[in-house]
């Protein structure tokens, strides 16, 4: 089947069931999308299908075809930072780091469909992606300075 | 005495690591400097363990494992600030395990257990255990210790190394050392011209390291003390981070395993024919209680094995949760006694007229739970192996490797990978022991082998279960008696038996965070018990101290409150260590104290306070909750701590507000039972913590008064979960006497 991810389009020769997490980490290398818990309820492996959310340890491979599957990879990179990993950086965020892939693949899905949330929307649609070190306060931050930085252009 | 009982008694118990018999190895071992482990290529210069310089650029060694704390970036900016480089022109990198990077500061903990009192006594029981810890050379990340043990270490190390480069700099151009200056990895000459570290690697191989360099006064710190990037925080807030899980090595494959999901049972028949039969599946392979699966894709691989039928054998301990309490309930005698190393006043005699009150605590098993599964990769030669996994204990690692292949320690080469999370949890080697097994059965291919979450969690060696029972009186509006016992089974043994290591003597972490507090009750004693062994355990951030810190706490409430006194003004009366009254002082004024309001003020909103030490650091919490209609609500934590120095501000907030939120978190929703032998909560849907919209604003404060710099890696769990009990009596009237509350309570 072919997937198009991050503009390009990938060939793989997967079964239809095996979950878009490990198409993307163990057949093309993109290893950006975490593994956390394979049930949804952590949030690690978050990918955007056609802009919008979905946990990709829950989505068919099959079901992603004909989609523009995005990852952390396509959101922006060290050199061409997107608007959220900028504020993830200045806030300095991360402590172990490995729920943050899929915390800034939730919060640049939900400052495009609402570019400023409010302190109750941010909880609503980040609480369900999962931080065992507890940088919570420091993910609230960032969405916001993310959202400010958006609003200023 | 025979000589058994005197090595007994020369044996420490240092948080995670036994050490025997510090003097059998002799002056001359101690005072002998450890091999510098790091080699120099060709046009390479290796100046202490901890800096080499190449034309390429400079590398940093950091040998302590960065679980997400920010230890690689720590332990590099206090290179970089002596030895004259940005953080941005560094590579920091674990390096080999060697026991030139053995673990000063575990020693201090231990010393305390034994000699309670500062002073000369401490310095000698210091000093002990710190020769043996030498000798051992044990390379271990955890206790909070990397700061303090890494402090003046790295420092030195950068400050010789800038002396070393100038040495040679000032002999090649004939100038006096005094006349030239360092900045930015140059050395600049009088006439401002600047010569790069790098360009010097060729001409200082093989140079004399300059020793004894006195270092730099705080004042003229460029890093230290003050907010920096961490080096690590780029990769890690665009998915650049590499962890072991997304290794990779040319020709490897993916590998599960499936263990009998009662923790260290046999396996006593299996039939893999329909597994063996599925796509990309290639082997599966016995292991020591369990199976490998070995498949081209890690999901294969787990699909394979949920198709396995396998006959289990039951655990060596009792299958039911019912049967761990009572043996805990059982354990309160003098028989097993493990340690009484705090005995003030007269408890018997304070306790044997008048009103006494008694309570009972409780304090479950509890998962580690790092996000990222553990994982690693293991090639098998016919002379060598190599490792890939992330690790706070490389050295056991490697040993335990040379064990089971039977290649010499030397020709295991192990690179240690960045952790995604830990809390205790990668103290432990099982998945490369499991690894190592299946790829002793296909040498020469490098093995991936990734636990699915499920097998990750049921054999995670939880935290320890844990009991206990107060005794206690009040007169004249204050608290006189505090009888603490508690029971649990010995974490130190159960750890430490899994690498062959005894640990005989007392357990100190059977009573760490209850027997040292700094609270001046004129009866007070803590009686630690140790119960018969149960299910594995290990230790869990901040160890004893995670469930005795609640204990103590918990218990000092309820006394505190038969007196009639306010929760912290009692606190403060009792403090007899002024750093501890700081810190006190500190939570006050920050929260504006003044009173814990809630039912008895007709407010919906009240208030808890707590302080434990725990690693040598006063941690005190005050925590606001509202009772609404949706449940409980955390509104606000007032924290400081007492760390003699904070290295990093940034770093430092961010470790602290992680730390209540995993002490909060598991306090209200989370702990591993057993039924049939099997845990019963084996993914985050059972044992999710706490989540973003539960989370509190959290206000921190770091105290620099004290002398010793500290690490706050954990400090800042045990006080959480009693400040949060004495919040929610105070809006509930209900006294919170186990964890998890969510049993009583409900949390929005």
């Amino acid at each position: 089947m072919q997937l198009r991810i991050n503009g390009t389009l990938h060939e793989v020769d997967v079964e239809d069931d095996m979950p878009l997490l490990w198409v993307l980490r163990d057949e093309l290398g993109l290893t950006g999308t975490k593994f956390g818990c394979g049930i949804a309820q952590c949030g690690a492996c978050t990918v955007h299908l056609d802009g919008v959310c979905v946990r990709s340890c829950q989505t068919w491979a099959i079901d992603a075809v004909g989609a523009e599957i995005t990852t952390i990879e396509g959101l922006g990179t060290p050199d061409l930072l997107h608007t959220v990993q900028a504020a993830w950086l200045t806030e300095q965020v991360a402590q172990c780091g490995y729920c943050q892939s899929g915390q800034m693949m939730q919060a640049a899905s939900l400052l495009a469909e609402n570019p400023q949330p409010t302190d109750q929307e941010i909880d609503d649609a980040m609480s369900g992606n999962l931080c065992r070190c507890g940088t919570y306060p420091r993910i609230r931050a960032a969405v916001k300075r993310a959202a400010n930085l958006m609003q200023e252009g | 005495m025979g000589r058994l009982k005197t090595i007994a008694r020369r044996t420490f118990l240092i948080g995670s690591a036994a050490v025997v018999g510090g003097v059998a190895f002799g002056v001359y071992t101690v005072r002998k400097p450890h091999v510098n482990p790091l080699t120099a290529g060709a046009g390479e210069a290796v100046l202490t363990p901890y800096v080499k310089i190449t034309e390429g650029g400079i590398i940093l060694i950091t040998p302590r494992a960065d679980s997400g704390q920010g230890v690689y970036h720590v332990q590099a900016a206090l290179i970089a600030e002596e030895l004259d480089v940005d953080l941005d022109q560094i590579k920091a990198d674990p390096g080999p395990p060697s026991p030139a990077y053995w673990n000063t500061a575990l020693a201090a903990e231990a010393a305390e257990f034994m000699v309670p009192a500062a002073g000369v006594m401490q310095d000698m029981a210091e000093g002990a255990v710190n020769s043996v810890m030498k000798v051992i050379g044990l390379q271990i990340t955890g206790g909070s210790t990397t700061v303090p043990d890494q402090f003046e270490k790295l420092r030195l190390a950068g400050a010789s190394a800038r002396e070393t480069i100038k040495a040679l700099v000032a002999e090649r151009e004939g100038v006096a050392v005094t006349e030239l200056t360092t900045a930015s990895g140059n050395v600049i000459l009088p006439d401002g011209q600047k010569i790069p570290y790098t360009s010097l690697a060729a001409d200082l191989a093989g140079a004399e390291v300059v020793q004894d360099v006195p270092l730099r006064d705080p004042s003229e710190w460029r890093y230290l003390g003050k907010p920096m990037q961490r080096i690590d925080m780029l990769a890690k807030s665009t998915g650049t981070q590499d962890y072991g899980i997304d290794a990779s090595v040319d020709g490897m494959v993916h590998a599960t395993v499936l263990m009998n999901p009662a923790q260290g049972g046999g396996m006593s028949g299996y039939d893999a024919s329909e597994a063996l039969a599925m796509r990309g599946v290639t082997a599966v392979v016995p292991i020591t209680g369990g199976l490998g699966i070995v498949a081209d894709n890690t999901w294969r691989a787990f699909r394979a094995a949920q198709a396995i039928n396998v006959t289990w054998e039951d655990p060596s301990f009792p299958l039911e949760q019912a049967d761990h309490w009572s043996t805990l309930e059982a354990a309160f005698t003098p028989d097993a006694q493990d340690s009484q190393k705090r005995d003030d006043g007269d408890v018997d005699t304070a306790l044997s007229d008048g009103e006494v009150l008694t309570a009972e605590y409780r304090a479950p098993y509890l998962a580690h739970a790092p996000l990222e599964p553990v994982n690693a990769i293991v090639r098998v030669d016919d002379d060598r192996a190599e490792v890939w996994t992330g690790t706070q204990i490389p050295r056991f690692l490697q040993a335990n490797v040379s064990r089971i292949t039977g290649i010499p320690a030397d020709k295991v080469t192990v690179h240690v990978q960045m952790m995604g999370g830990s809390f205790g949890h990668r103290l432990e080697d099982e998945v490369v022991k499991q690894a190592t097994e299946i790829a002793m059965q296909m040498k020469g291919t490098p093995v991936k082998l990734t636990l699915s979450r499920e097998e990750d969690m049921l054999h995670d060696f939880p935290r320890q279960i844990a009991m206990a029972r107060m005794q206690g009186k009040v007169a004249n509006g204050q608290v006189e008696v505090l009888d603490l016992g508690i029971a649990m089974p010995s974490v130190v043994a159960s750890q430490l038996g899994r690498q062959n290591q005894s640990a005989p003597g007392p357990d100190s972490q059977i009573v760490a965070g209850a027997w040292e507090q700094p609270f001046a009750i004129p009866h007070q004693r803590v009686t630690g018990y140790r119960a018969q062994p149960l299910a594995p355990i290990s230790s869990w951030r901040s160890v004893g101290a995670s469930s005795n810190g609640f204990f103590y706490n918990a218990a000092l409430d309820e006394l505190i409150e038969a007196a009639g006194a306010d929760p912290l003004e009692e606190r403060l009366r009792l403090c007899s260590d002024p750093l501890a009254r700081q810190v006190l002082e500190a939570v006050a004024e920050m929260s504006d104290w003044s009173g814990i309001g809630g039912m008895a003020n007709g407010s919906k909103t009240g208030r808890g306070v707590a302080l434990t030490k725990s690693f040598g650091v006063h941690c005190a919490q005050v925590i606001e909750v509202t009772d609404t209609d949706a449940g409980l609500r955390i509104d606000n934590v007032w924290v400081a701590a007492e760390v003699g120095r904070v290295v990093d501000p940034v770093n430092f907030e961010n470790l602290v507000q992680g730390g209540v939120i995993y002490g909060l978190g598991h306090a209200m929703n989370s702990e591993i039972t057993y039924a049939g032998g099997v845990a019963e909560q084996s993914n985050f849907d059972m044992n999710p913590g706490m989540r973003l919209h539960q989370c509190p604003n959290i206000f921190v404060r770091g105290l620099e008064n004290g002398d010793r710099v500290l690490g706050i890696g954990e400090p800042p769990v045990p006080p959480a979960a009693p400040a949060l009990a004495g919040a929610i009596w105070a809006v509930t009237g209900t006294r919170l006497r186990e964890m998890p509350f969510n049993k009583m309570v409900n949390f929005v």
